[in-house]
């Protein structure tokens, strides 16, 4: 294994022509044993070569980061038939470049839109209808079988989605999520766009990841352009990170309250989540965190005025959040609703590849700011909040210990003076033939972008994976053999993105 | 049970009083632009530059609110000679053109149409149709329903079914994969409807101009009664449109 993959570290410039370019069949090979030992699919896309060449490459974790490549065969055998967590990877593959993943499992498409080498569509589309149409769902059959349809446009004011419920009564034997209405082709803007619009771009992948997703561009961009950043402007980032953690968290824990019934705490956490964005408004002058980050540093400061606003906001939240969350957690006819409902077992979780709060509540602990730790994280200590219990129980827990430590994290990150250059202007001069991958923990998961530059340092491929790409089949699976009156509760407990995974 | 009634009385009352009184927002906010008209070209035409959205017209010596994304970086480079964000988030219009502005907008209340007025003044329900975009405009839009703005306090509630809706609120850039559905909870709301415009996606196709997923604005495919501009815009903005234009 050692000749096959290149060990880097997550934000490293690396010269392309380090890489293990490996035949096919080695390719697959390899990186097939490491994910069967255990390891993890960061990334895996194709892309097409200064010589218009399709390639494909693999960047996978086990407590390193490795990375590979390989030509592209016109198919191949699928990977996914026997090692799962390959599974919406090669879908991606095959709507992006046509190329066939034989035997896979459940070949659909991904996001609804032609592929980019204008070869035959793979799943038998031809575009011509706006909406995702031929779209062929798992069937069950038998006599009381029914099927229930919901979306894309939903009852509330969330995104669209179409969710196909396969039912036995109210049991839901099986459910399908086909998504795309959100897809706004970001990965080719990304490749298209001048320099300027680029880190917009990223702030509006998903909004409530806007710090997640632009960390990771601003990082990449310095990794390749060799770009400092002083120490404030990483405690900033860091601040800012789980600023959007607690008020993401925050929001669902109220969102899980309501959908129990319990009404206090949806109404007080809902008010709260507020009181979160707008510290992030209080830094940066949007609620979202958009136009704090950008490559080489953040465009605003924390001077003491506002560290001394923000702790003054901070001592009357802290006490509120606490207090609610005492209240949610120790109300029986909560727990008695929260506790088995929707679960996700270690092992699924495993083969799903699972990540963020989702993963953990099934007993994985894999959290990105313990292992592959950015900006001021490798200065701050993060318990591994991992649970056993895999219901929606375990994701609202996980939640609930992560909100205690974030507003920890923050109180003591702004209790001394932040000194940082602000930056108005960043270097995009990316240099040749060159290649970053970046892994942050954003408050879904691990969110990871990876950039590859061509022969005149021109974006050659932008690959962003949000963690909803592992996630969405997590929720899936949480339904299965649940009663469908409980799909609400266990869809708020993954809480996925929609356009993150739709792109 | 006790500590229900506590945390009730530790919580208190938290309702704005808007729009008797403006609610204070934190000074980085950006609102309004206000265009110092006398800059320099020079200056102008180094914040038309840096705009990552091409929502400078040089010439007229305007932005367009419907492309802008609120990044401040036009007031940052120029050190506030041409653009300044105000923290007025009163920013909604009745017609597209009006939001390519020198600050100066018209008081939407008297733009609005007189007859949505009479008929929704008292009771408007709302359908809202999230198309692409990112999610931070129906973020900013659900959080109206909670205690702090509490939307229905004005008889204004967001509603399931199109069926039951007086208005459509649009957000996102209308992705190709969303039209066909857009389109269609457009024909489900019964006449006489207002269509809403939310968010610089929904407006123009906002960060994502030029993709050929997306529609550039909503008015090329419906007629829109109310532009809300922002990347996301404020709730408070949100508010502020509504109120205006229907009560
Ligand atoms: S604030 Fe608006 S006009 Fe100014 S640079 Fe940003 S997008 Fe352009
Ligand atoms: S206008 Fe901005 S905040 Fe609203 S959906 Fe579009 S990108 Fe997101």
């Amino acid at each position: 294994m050692t000749n096959a993959f290149l060990e880097i570290s997550n934000g490293e410039k690396i010269e392309r022509k380090q890489i293990p370019h490996l035949s096919f069949n080695d390719f697959h090979k390899n990186i097939l044993n490491i994910v069967e030992g255990g390891g993890k699919v960061v990334q895996y896309f194709g892309y097409k070569d200064d010589d218009s060449s399709i390639k494909f490459m693999a960047v996978l974790r086990t407590d390193k980061l490795l990375v590979t490549g390989c030509d592209a065969s016109e198919s191949y055998p699928s990977l996914a038939k026997t090692c799962e967590p390959f599974h919406m990877f090669e879908r991606e593959i095959a709507e992006q470049f046509g190329i066939k993943p034989e035997g896979h499992p459940w070949l659909r498409m991904v996001r609804y839109h032609p592929n980019y080498q204008n070869k035959p569509d793979v799943f038998g589309n031809d575009y011509k209808e706006d909406i995702p149409g031929n779209y062929d769902y798992y069937k069950v059959d038998g006599d009381e079988i029914h099927e229930v349809a919901v979306g894309p446009v939903h009852a509330g004011v969330i995104e669209p989605g179409h969710f196909r419920f396969n039912c036995i009564g109210e049991r839901v034997l099986h459910l399908e999520i086909q998504l795309g209405y959100q897809h706004r082709g970001v990965e080719n803007l990304l490749h298209n766009v001048e320099a300027k619009r680029l880190p917009i771009l990223a702030e509006n992948i998903a909004g409530d990841t806007t710090i997640g997703h632009s960390l990771c561009m601003a990082q990449a961009v310095e990794a390749l352009t060799s770009t400092k950043v002083d120490k404030g402007a990483k405690i900033i980032r860091t601040i800012a990170l789980e600023l959007e953690r607690l008020a993401n968290h925050i929001g669902d824990c109220g969102a899980l309250s309501g959908d129990v019934a319990f009404l206090p705490p949806a109404n007080y956490f809902g008010r709260l989540r507020g009181d979160f964005l707008n510290l992030s408004l209080l830094v940066c002058g949007n609620r979202f965190g958009k136009g704090l980050v950008r490559p080489g540093g953040v465009r605003f400061n924390m001077d003491d005025g506002i560290r001394a606003t923000m702790n003054e906001r901070l001592d009357e939240l802290i006490p509120q959040v606490t207090h609610v969350l005492e209240l949610l957690f120790s109300t029986p006819t909560v727990r008695a609703r929260f506790e088995d409902c929707g679960r996700v077992s270690n092992f699924d979780a495993d083969k799903l590849g699972l990540v963020g709060p989702a993963g953990r509540a099934s007993g994985i602990g894999y959290d990105a700011r313990r292992e592959f730790p950015t900006e001021h994280y490798d200065k701050i200590d993060i318990p591994e909040n991992k649970k056993p219990s895999g219901d929606v129980y375990a994701r609202a827990k996980v939640r609930y210990d992560e909100i205690i430590q974030s507003m920890k994290i923050v109180r003591s990150l702004i209790n001394t003076p932040i000194e940082t250059e602000c930056v108005n202007t960043s270097n995009f001069d990316l240099p040749a033939s060159s290649f970053a991958v970046t892994v942050n923990e954003g408050w879904r998961g691990e969110v990871s972008h990876a950039v590859l530059t061509d022969k005149n340092g021109k974006i050659l491929k932008y690959k962003v994976k949000d963690p909803s790409f592992h996630n969405w089949n997590g929720l899936a699976m949480a339904l299965r053999d649940t009663g469908i009156s409980d799909f609400p509760l266990n869809n708020k407990s993954f809480n996925l993105s929609y356009c993150g995974f739709d792109l | 049970m006790l500590n229900t009634l506590k945390n009730r009385f530790e919580q208190g009352c938290k309702t704005n009083n808007y729009p008797k009184e403006k609610p204070a927002v934190f000074e980085r906010y950006r609102g309004k632009p206000e265009i110092n008209k006398d800059a320099s070209l020079e200056i102008i035409e180094m914040c038309a530059n840096a705009c990552p959205q091409d929502a400078i017209d040089k010439d007229l010596k305007k932005i367009d609110m419907g492309r802008c994304l609120f990044c401040g970086t036009c007031e940052r480079v120029s050190n506030g000679k041409f653009v300044t964000f105000t923290g007025d988030f009163e920013i909604s219009t009745s017609q597209r053109a009006d939001l390519l502005t020198d600050g100066d907008l018209p008081a939407l209340a008297e733009h609005s149409k007189q007859h949505f007025k009479k008929l929704f003044g008292r009771s408007l329900q709302l359908r809202q149709v999230s198309a692409a975009g990112c999610n931070s405009c129906e973020a900013d839009l659900n959080v109206l329903a909670t205690p702090f703005f509490d939307l229905a306090r004005f008889g204004i509630n967001f509603v399931a079914s199109p069926r039951h809706s007086d208005a459509i609120v649009v957000t996102g850039p209308v992705s190709r994969n969303m039209k066909t559905a857009l389109l269609q909870t457009y024909e489900a709301t019964p006449d006489p409807k207002a269509v809403i415009a939310v968010g610089s996606c929904t407006i123009s196709g906002g960060p994502f101009l030029g993709s050929p997923e997306i529609t550039e604005g909503l008015d090329t495919i419906l007629p829109v009664d109310l532009f809300i501009p922002g990347c996301p815009p404020h709730p408070l903005t949100n508010l502020h449109a509504l109120l205006s234009f229907f009560k």
